[in-house]
């Protein structure tokens, strides 16, 4: 299996979302935000990063990239991505998924091991977690804070799209505390803590991580 | 030449931080005026000529799907002499 990771102009996780996917047992694909071409590949990862320097808005610019119009399309039928961090910001900006990032609450930037809660186990990036599964992986962000209106927010607990919360105290303002969401489908997530991050106890706090990556393989075998 | 800006303003119930540091920060100075600061962004768009209604239509578009998200943002487009 192919797995494609996209490099914008500041994206800085390319490389250890490339490391994961072949941890978990696929190859990766270097993909370039220039061009439309998905190189054939059967999913997509947009790593987390500054893309265009946070320019405009986080992930505003790089949502309009070439690439981003193959993804939509693809996305749209059902092809697997995942929007880490800046990632998901791009997802919102590119409405692949709804709502928005903005300012973290208190206005700091976060770098810290966050507590997960898995809420939803039936994504193409989430089915190997048990539902309700309590994970640790890094987080580092200034923009995470989910911002959607309430018609939203109710469609997305009805349909349980919310496919993780922090633990704990709510770390960033994000409403109903969510740190990840899926489209309808669930072929489409966002979360903004670093799965890429935790997948090898010498480099990360934890292996929890590695989950979505094999999450997406078992996807695809089934 | 002409001037066409787009004023882009977070829509009053989305918190914003920036706003707020800046607001607790001018009563540190000794500029006791604010209740409140809301932060926002211009873009000021030079064209060639008077701009057209064709024209402003397009600005107001490009507002709409770019300049602003309107997910979290309200905007304005206005000609400035």
């Amino acid at each position: 299996m192919r797995v494609g990771v996209v490099t914008f102009p500041g994206t800085l996780d390319d490389r250890d979302a490339a490391r994961a996917v072949e941890y978990a047992g696929a190859e990766p694909v270097s993909l370039w935000h220039g061009s439309d071409d998905l190189k054939h590949v059967d999913a997509v990862i947009l790593p987390g990063g500054f893309s265009y320097g946070d320019y405009l808005r986080c992930g505003a610019i790089s949502a309009k990239a070439p690439i981003m119009r193959s993804i939509i399309i693809a996305a749209e039928h059902g092809f697997p991505v995942l929007g880490i961090c800046n990632g998901f910001q791009v997802l919102a900006e590119a409405h692949l998924l709804p709502g928005a990032l903005t300012r973290n609450a208190d206005m700091h930037f976060l770098c810290t091991d966050q507590q997960l809660r898995i809420e939803n186990n039936q994504t193409a990036w989430t089915n190997g977690f048990t539902s309700g599964q309590e994970i640790v992986i890094p987080m580092k962000n200034a923009e995470g804070n989910f911002n959607c209106d309430d018609a939203t927010l109710d469609l997305l607990e009805s349909e349980g799209r919310i496919i993780a919360r922090y633990v704990g105290v709510n770390p960033n303002g994000s409403r109903a505390a969510i740190a990840g969401i899926s489209n309808k489908r669930g072929n489409v997530v966002g979360l903004m803590p670093h799965p890429e991050h935790a997948i090898d106890l010498l480099t990360g706090p934890s292996k929890d991580g590695l989950t979505f990556f094999t999450s997406l393989l078992h996807s695809m075998v089934n | 030449m002409g001037k066409i800006v787009v004023e882009v303003m977070l829509k009053p119930e989305i918190l914003d931080p920036q706003g707020q540091a800046v607001g607790n920060a001018l009563p540190r100075l000794g500029f006791t005026f604010a209740t409140s600061v809301r932060q926002g962004k211009r873009f000021e768009i030079e064209v060639a000529g008077e701009p057209t209604p064709s024209m402003l239509a397009d600005v107001e578009r490009a507002a709409e799907e770019f300049l602003a998200n309107t997910v979290i943002e309200s905007f304005i487009v206005k000609v400035e002499k």
